[in-house]
């Protein structure tokens, strides 16, 4: 395949979903099903063209990039020549995003078939999830800072739309907008980011700006302000990819449906963030990644002790999303730049298929309860599940490997993508001192066990609460249960590497290399060869470890709720402090409440209190102050008082007085005659000035201006009255006598 | 006189004539294929100007579409039976007046003008051809337009008429 | 007199087929009159638009200008037409003079 076909194929594939979105919301209500077969159809083509596109790119070495010449500005002052393309460009790391995306796009519209089956906006939830997939896809493919944006808007906006599908719960239409607005704060950032880029560069292709950074050019001469361009671009990725501080969003989301979850944590929106990372990694300087690396550690950790406690299985989940954002995020900013971005697509597979399985579940219980007629609980807690092994044999087996692969017991796919993780943080731990980061990376590996662990041996194990509605749980219809199959299919660890103990034989590791950095040396991190060879030998123990960490997670597991020989509740009391910090989420939202919220809401008051009491205070001021001169002025008129005449006599001769002195240098020639006209003119003003004060300036002239204007408009209303007859054609007689009379008048 | 004069006259009188006939026929079936004769008296003429395209686009369009239009809006807003067949006319003296000052003012510039007229005499063969290619070259963009134009107006003007035959002319009329 | 017919005499025609169009419309009461008194204001206006294409170095673009034309007056035929029958189905007329609630 020439680079000019691998091009067409990507804009097909990249257009197809938006003509999916537009087909559908307009016409989505009356085509039969309601369209479903058609957003499916156009994914299903999509996913064909992308594993085309895979196929052939991994053949190459070269990317394929089409340039279009956007706007040109020609030459401006000041700024000098602007031009700005648009492009986007596929090299294997596209090629690969591109079969994600589609492929988990394809699987959720599939099961959504099933979970959606009935829903009130069944056909534009299809068009939802066809501009998800279009905005990410153009995320994916584009190859400049400019289109990238783009796409993250678009994303934030279709995100917005699926979270709050079921606007008529608030709380999903509040989820809705807390993502929406979280997610601005992160892009500020990223803004600032491309426009430091956009000053110093004038361009906003990545390769440009790469070879431009390459070639000595610093932003503004300081790498200070490379490092804070790479943290600021970063921000972006921290709001999408819900990086700590702003993973706020990310559980609140749960209030989608199911699939849209499955579809935004695995596919789109968070995957975009490390992809953003993934893709700007060349220009992060040293001290950017090691920012980077923190934020995700730090994320992995917070998130972890969280899902421990969270009894929502949806919620688990989402923690779970946000620690293993962490992880890639910690990848990436090791220097681990492949081991990231595999871990970013193997947990695609099984994190979508967690979602989908749960999902499963959910659509089950949901049933079940309607069943029974029982609206009041949670379909969603674990604790109301327990025996479904039996009842679902294919979501449990599904979910299982899943869950096995999260936790990376062998032969999983995410055995090797976590293993080179945690190998590149040892390496990077051993390389520059900072140990804490694979010290949190192996307590996550260790907790993630625990509570993933927690959740299949709670759903599916065990006996089931209730056992009236127990009869009632069947497997989900097929739609449902293929992509939990495929998916699990995937989490199998021969798709990437054939060697199933490391990754780095496999095609993945060859295909996706790490990029040379472009920074100047002096602020560069760790070298690649330096890095490979610590990896190297961090590989053995952090194996090793690896798999202690998670064997001990499960066993913990087991040994709680399986075995019960650890009392969880007994553990609860027992250190209440921190089961109560952690069931309450670190009071992340609390803490925005009352600093962000509260800070926006004292603001706010202040400024009311200042324009209430100052701005109209000042004008309220005047007001009954003038008030106060014309009315006590002309009471006093009413009364005879004499004060008020003495007032103006003495206003009326100081005016001429003052006149007469002033006019001697206005008029010409020094001449008493200017004297005279000033002060005059001086003595009248202060009459006409006395008379306005009185009210008769109002009465007379305004009322008079006014009062002309409406009887002279009045005159002539009933003047035109007559000819307006409401017929037409006496209307166009007129018009025609008028041309008639325009043409020879001026012929 | 030459044949090309004749003819010239034959279909200018036939246009005028039946032109007039529209105009001033009482009954407005008469009016309507009078209108027939009209389109036909035009369409010669702009044979005997060489475009042989447009005078069968104009007997295809005009005849076969717009007239057949014209007679079903006749049939359909029009009691057969009764004398409402024949129409009335408004001020007719205005109208008269200006419809003379028009004429005057229109046949004094024609006539009074200087024409450059350019020499070049018309293509002997057949300008579809050449019309074709103005089609799809320099006339794309407008072609386009047009089509959408006509879809649109399709659209509307069924849309339309379909929202008129739900509702009865009484219960509107108190409206 | 001009004998030899030329662009003046095709002119004239288009003037007077003009004229009458225009008196149609000023005058007659009945919408679908009217409509026929706009055709033919149309047809004198591609008349023109011919004569000058022939006249004026006998290239096509005046040609062109009337297919446009006819094409928008089949559009337009068709929307006044569909207008004319609802006007009808409101007021049970289609006299031009007893619609007038423009006046209210």
């Amino acid at each position: 395949m020439t680079p000019a076909t691998i091009i067409q194929l990507s804009l097909a594939i990249l257009l197809l979903p938006l003509f999916s979105f537009v087909t559908l919301i307009f016409l989505g209500k009356r085509m039969p099903r309601q369209g479903d077969w058609f957003g499916l159809g156009m994914l299903m083509i999509c996913l064909a063209m992308a594993v085309a596109v895979l196929a052939s790119s991994l053949g190459s070495e070269e990317a394929a990039v089409l340039n279009i010449p956007w706007v040109n500005f020609g030459t401006l002052p000041v700024i000098g020549p602007l031009q700005m393309q648009i492009g986007i460009s596929v090299d294997h790391l596209t090629a690969i995003m591109l079969v994600v995306v589609t492929l988990v796009s394809t699987l959720v519209h599939l099961f959504s078939i099933g979970y959606m089956q009935g829903d009130i906006r069944y056909s534009r939830y299809f068009a939802y999830l066809g501009i998800f997939t279009f905005s990410m896809l153009l995320i994916v493919l584009t190859n400049n800072f400019f289109l990238i944006y783009v796409g993250w808007e678009l994303v934030g906006l279709s995100s917005y739309l699926l979270i709050g599908h079921w606007y008529e719960k608030k709380s999903a239409s509040d989820a809705a907008k807390k993502a929406f607005i979280v997610n601005r704060v992160g892009d500020i950032g990223m803004f600032t980011g491309i426009m430091i880029l956009y000053y110093n560069f004038r361009t906003f292709g990545f390769t440009e700006i790469f070879h431009a950074i390459g070639s000595g050019q610093i932003p503004m001469g300081s790498e200070a302000w490379l490092t804070a361009a790479g943290i600021l671009i970063f921000c972006g990725a921290v709001g999408k990819s819900a990086q700590f501080p702003l993973h706020v969003w990310l559980p609140d989301a749960m209030e989608g449906p199911t699939p849209v979850s499955a579809l935004i944590h695995a596919a789109t929106m968070v995957a975009a963030g490390v992809y953003l990372v993934a893709r700007t990694f060349p220009m992060m300087t040293a001290d950017a990644l090691m920012v980077i690396a923190y934020t995700g550690a730090i994320t992995a950790f917070i998130s972890a002790t969280i899902a421990i406690a969270q009894n929502d299985i949806k919620k688990v989940l989402a923690y779970s999303t946000i620690s293993q954002l962490g992880y890639m995020v910690m990848g990436l900013g090791v220097g681990a730049y492949t081991a990231g971005f595999f871990h970013l697509v193997t947990h695609a597979m099984f994190k979508a298929g967690l979602f989908l399985g749960s999902g499963s579940i959910i659509h089950a219980m949901h049933h079940a309860m309607h069943h029974e007629n029982d609206h009041h609980s949670d379909p969603q807690d674990i604790r109301n599940m327990g025996g479904l092994r039996k009842k679902m044999p294919i979501t449990f087996l599904a979910f299982l490997m899943y869950t096995l692969a999260i936790c990376g017991v062998p032969f999983t796919s995410g055995f090797l993508s976590k293993d080179e993780i945690l190998a590149g943080t040892l390496a990077y731990g051993n390389l520059t001192g900072h140990l804490l980061i694979p010290i949190v990376g192996f307590l996550v590996a260790g907790m993630t066990a625990f509570y993933m662990f927690r959740i299949v041996i709670l759903a599916f194990l065990g006996h089931h609460a209730d056992e009236k509605r127990y009869a009632h749980i069947h497997e989900s219809p097929a739609t449902m249960t293929i992509p939990l199959v495929i998916f699990a299919a995937l989490s199998f660890f021969a798709f990437y590497s054939f060697n199933p103990f490391g990754a780095s034989d496999g095609w993945f590791f060859h295909a996706v290399e790490r990029p040379q950095s472009v920074v100047p040396a002096s602020v560069q991190a760790a070298g690649i060869e330096a890095f490979e060879e610590a990896a190297h030998h961090a590989h053995i123990p952090a194996m090793g470890l690896s798999l202690l960490v998670a064997a001990i997670g499960i066993l913990t597991a087991f040994a709680t709720y399986q075995w019960k020989k650890i009392s969880a509740d007994a553990w609860a009391t027992r250190m209440k402090g921190v089961h109560t910090f952690l069931v309450n989420k670190w009071y992340f939202d609390e803490l925005y409440g009352a600093v962000v919220v509260g800070g926006t809401l004292a603001i706010t008051q202040f400024l009311r209190w200042i324009d209430e009491n100052i701005v109209d205070g000042l004008v309220n001021g005047t007001a009954s102050w003038t008030l106060a001169v014309v009315f006590g002025y002309s009471d006093h008129a009413k009364g005879k008082n004499l004060s008020a005449k003495m007032f103006l006599l003495v206003g009326f001769a100081s005016a001429v007085l003052a006149g007469l002195w002033m006019g001697q240098w206005f008029w010409p020639y020094h001449s008493a005659a200017g004297s005279v006209a000033v002060g005059v003119l001086a003595g009248l003003l202060t009459l006409f000035f006395f008379w306005s004060g009185a009210g008769g300036f109002d009465k007379y002239i305004v009322d008079g201006i006014v009062n002309g204007a409406a009887y002279t408009s009045g005159f002539f209303g009933i003047l035109f009255k007559k000819f307006q007859t409401g017929k037409v054609q006496s209307y166009l007689v007129l018009v025609i006598l008028g041309v008639m009379l325009f043409f020879f008048w001026f012929k | 006189m030459s044949l090309f004069d004749i003819a010239f006259y034959f279909f200018a009188l036939i246009t005028v004539a039946s032109a007039a006939l529209v105009v001033f026929s009482r009954n407005i079936i008469y009016s309507a294929f009078a209108l027939l004769f009209t389109f036909f008296g035009v369409a010669g003429l702009y044979a005997l100007l060489g475009a042989d395209f447009v005078a069968v686009a104009q007997l295809l369009i005009y005849v076969g579409g717009i007239l057949v239009l014209l007679l079903f809006g006749v049939m359909l807003t029009t009691k057969l039976v009764s004398v409402d067949m024949k129409t009335g006319t408004l001020q007719a003296l205005p109208a008269t007046l200006l419809f003379a000052a028009v004429a005057g003012a229109l046949s004094g510039v024609y006539i009074i003008t200087d024409w450059n007229v350019l020499a070049g005499a018309p293509d002997a063969a057949t300008t579809a051809v050449t019309i074709g290619d103005m089609f799809l070259t320099t006339w794309l963009l407008p072609f386009e337009i047009a089509s959408v134009v006509l879809l649109v107006a399709l659209v509307g003007a069924a849309m339309i008429a379909r929202r008129d035959a739900r509702s009865k002319p009484t219960q509107q009329a108190a409206l | 007199m001009m004998l030899e017919v030329g662009l003046t005499h095709f002119l004239l025609v288009s003037a007077l087929l003009f004229s009458l169009g225009l008196y149609c419309v000023m005058t007659r009461r009945n919408a679908i009159i009217v409509l026929m008194g706009i055709e033919l204001i149309l047809n004198s206006a591609n008349l023109n638009f011919i004569a000058f294409s022939r006249f004026g170095g006998a290239k096509l673009d005046g040609q062109m200008a009337a297919i446009f034309v006819i094409i928008l007056a089949a559009a337009e035929a068709a929307i006044a037409l569909a207008i004319v029958l609802n006007i009808y189905a409101r007021f049970a007329t289609v006299n031009v003079d007893e619609i007038n609630q423009l006046k209210e």
